[in-house]
């Protein structure tokens, strides 16, 4: 098993350098550059030119790239900002953990509310809960991020005055954890019912095809009771593909912060890579789009190690690929 | 004496689509503590809804619509759940057919045995683990030690197979039901695996309800054969006087189909005409006047009851007669 990880990181090496070396030839293939979304139209061109220099513009793009991956592997340095001259490490750093909070509540909320919602459903199939579950699963899918998000907006903040339309903390008040929880509120509804949605499908189509299993009906016939039955030995093998799931939604998450955030104006990575774009900070996006990499990598390393945990047939072919 | 398990008047029905199917149709047996009684007929007669039907693992859709099942007198189709539990895997065991996937893939063989013993048996971590070990070496798998710590996919067929017994027997249950456990093995594992079955249990006196359609088995095995067709039973006797002188047009033609190792070359082997009819529950006839060569008007009309000829052998035919003389002359041949 430990062998298997240390495989994976290493192969997960030339896949980053892979998506730096695409993400850089986009980006530069991309219309306009900082300085042209920097500067005042009207001043001279050698000021410009002198920008441009400054800045490292003009050297042939390998060498730009080239530049770049050598501060970083050479240093673990991501540049700074070509429009507020920050560190790019600690502008990340700055907004990674407002995205991971809000992402990890709603994974986690959403997870908590799925995963019994999804049994029930699959256990009680064609009952009327069932049919509620599947609806409201559906709406959840189906209801776009901004669309709910205006729509919640609109309802507890501008209608009912209950809770703050965006932001993490009040202005000014520095940000006691209550602020921070009520600001939370609406952004984590939006992405939690984005969640529920599309896990409880996964979990109970997944239950559906365990509970009609002949393990099961072994397992009754030995005496247990229906609640074990269900939750112990259905579940473990439905949780097998619910892993992938889980794999395959922070990966989502992450992307679907960039529209969240925005609407919410919560100070996330999200927030930071729309705006990066468009004043094509081309240090700052070259390093989200790396943390973004990095975040689908372990995502998916994540995903495999849980499933070696959850299934034994797993666990042994990976032992099996690491000995021969 | 009160026999062990007494079945009167089954009658297990499912919805369907169509109205409602009684495939199980007013089956009445007893089984006496340690003997082994085959139950045969083919696929779709109604052996394994019975069986169900007894453990109360019927699905959804399906249920015991009539009739009682008496465990020592005590009717078990009145019991409530929990009473229901402590009997399954306890007083009564179920093998199944499929050994490939009767066991959990994600638990191990000793989780999966152990916890049937610690269920029913008073016995801490410890005790209970020495006692499926021990269940193991009974059932003759090799180095029963690491395959308690084995997950299923590690063993073979027949292996598993092997540790269905040893769960089933493993408290000692006075009724085991075996449902075709031998009909996904290899042949040459099939003896086998009948023969730690038939020894376990003569070993702990459990009486066994053992479903096959092999005729072969029945022989080995049982003590005494009930014989169904399309959710009735046709003919029940002991097991020599079934094979001896069948009644029942049907069983006949079953013991005829099977192939003699001393038979001819250019003889054809022997076939049950025809398929088994569609809504045979609705049907006022025996149910087998449609593939019966003796078939009278009678026989169209009017359903057989099952009509007690001598001591223990009963069978469902108005024509007993005539077909059992046909059949003796055709044995002579």
């Amino acid at each position: 098993m430990y062998n298997y990880v240390m495989r994976r990181i290493l192969i997960a090496i030339p896949v980053l350098f892979g998506v730096t070396v695409i993400n850089f030839i986009i980006m530069k293939m991309a219309p306009g550059n900082p300085v042209d979304m920097l500067v005042n139209p009207k001043l001279p061109a050698a000021a410009v030119e002198a920008k441009r220099m400054e800045l490292g513009l003009n050297a042939p793009a390998y060498e730009q790239y080239w530049n770049w991956l050598k501060n970083l592997v050479l240093h673990g340095d991501l540049g700074y900002s070509m429009i507020t001259y920050e560190p790019v490490t600690r502008m990340i750093g700055e907004h990674l953990w407002p995205t991971l909070l809000l992402m990890g509540i709603s994974l986690i909320l959403g997870l908590a509310i799925a995963i019994p919602l999804g049994v029930i459903s699959a256990v009680r199939q064609y009952s009327k809960l069932d049919y509620t579950v599947v609806t409201l699963s559906f709406l959840g899918i189906s209801i776009p991020n901004f669309f709910l998000g205006l729509g919640l907006v609109y309802l507890f903040a501008l209608k009912l005055d209950w809770l703050p339309t965006s932001g993490m903390t009040e202005l000014g008040q520095g940000g006691s954890f209550k602020d921070v929880v009520l600001h939370l509120i609406l952004p984590c509804i939006v992405l939690t019912a984005n969640v529920t949605g599309r896990t409880i499908r996964y979990v109970r189509s997944s239950m559906l095809e365990i509970i009609g299993q002949d393990y099961l009906r072994t397992a009754r016939a030995k005496g247990l009771k229906e609640v074990l039955v269900v939750n112990k030995h259905a579940m473990r093998n439905a949780l097998i593909p619910i892993v992938t799931i889980l794999g395959m939604e922070i990966p989502i998450l992450f992307g679907g912060a960039v529209v969240i955030e925005q609407i919410f104006s919560w100070p996330g990575i999200g927030q930071l890579t729309l705006s990066s774009i468009m004043s094509r900070d081309y240090s700052t996006i070259m390093g989200l789009n790396l943390v973004a990499a990095i975040v689908v990598i372990f995502a998916n390393l994540l995903t495999d190690i849980v499933y070696a945990l959850v299934d034994p047939r797993i666990k042994h072919s990976y032992q099996g690929a690491a000995r021969s | 004496m009160e026999s062990l398990l007494a079945v009167k008047d089954l009658r297990t029905s499912f919805d369907t689509d169509q109205g409602q199917v009684v495939s199980v149709d007013r089956v009445s047996f007893e089984l006496k503590a340690g003997e082994t009684l085959a139950i045969v007929g083919e696929s779709g007669s109604g052996k394994s809804v019975t069986a169900l039907s007894i453990m109360r693992l019927l699905g959804k859709g399906s249920r015991v619509s009539d009739g009682e099942i008496r465990l020592n007198g005590v009717n078990i189709l009145e019991l409530d759940e929990k009473k229901m539990r402590d009997i399954r895997g306890n007083r009564i065991s179920m093998i199944f057919q499929e050994p490939m996937t009767s066991l959990n893939p994600v638990f191990t063989i000793g989780h999966q045995l152990m916890e049937a013993i610690r269920l029913h048996l008073n016995k801490d971590k410890k005790q209970a683990r020495a006692h499926a070990v021990e269940m193991l070496k009974k059932v003759g798998l090799p180095r029963p030690e690491q395959i308690m710590d084995e997950y299923p996919f590690a063993l073979s067929g027949g292996m598993r197979q092997r540790v269905m017994i040893a769960m089933a027997l493993a408290c000692k249950p006075t009724v085991l039901i075996a449902d075709e456990p031998t009909t996904a093995l290899d042949v040459t594992v099939q003896a086998q695996i009948m023969r730690i079955m038939k020894d376990l249990c003569a070993e702990a006196g459990t009486a066994i309800i053992l479903i096959t359609h092999d005729l072969g088995v029945v022989a080995e095995m049982a003590d005494r054969v009930l014989v169904m067709y399309a959710g009735q039973i046709v003919e029940e006797a002991d097991v020599f006087t079934l094979f001896d002188h069948p009644q029942h047009p049907y069983t006949q033609g079953l013991l005829r189909s099977v192939p003699h190792l001393e038979a001819d070359d250019q003889d054809e082997l022997a076939a049950i005409p025809g398929t088994v009819p569609a809504r045979y529950h609705k049907m006022q006839a025996c149910r087998f006047h449609n593939r019966c060569a003796f078939a009278t008007e009678k026989c169209r009309t009017e359903l057989p009851p099952l009509i007690r000829t001598q001591d223990g052998h009963t069978s469902r035919c108005w024509e007993i007669e005539a077909a059992t003389i046909h059949y003796e002359e055709g044995k002579a041949r």
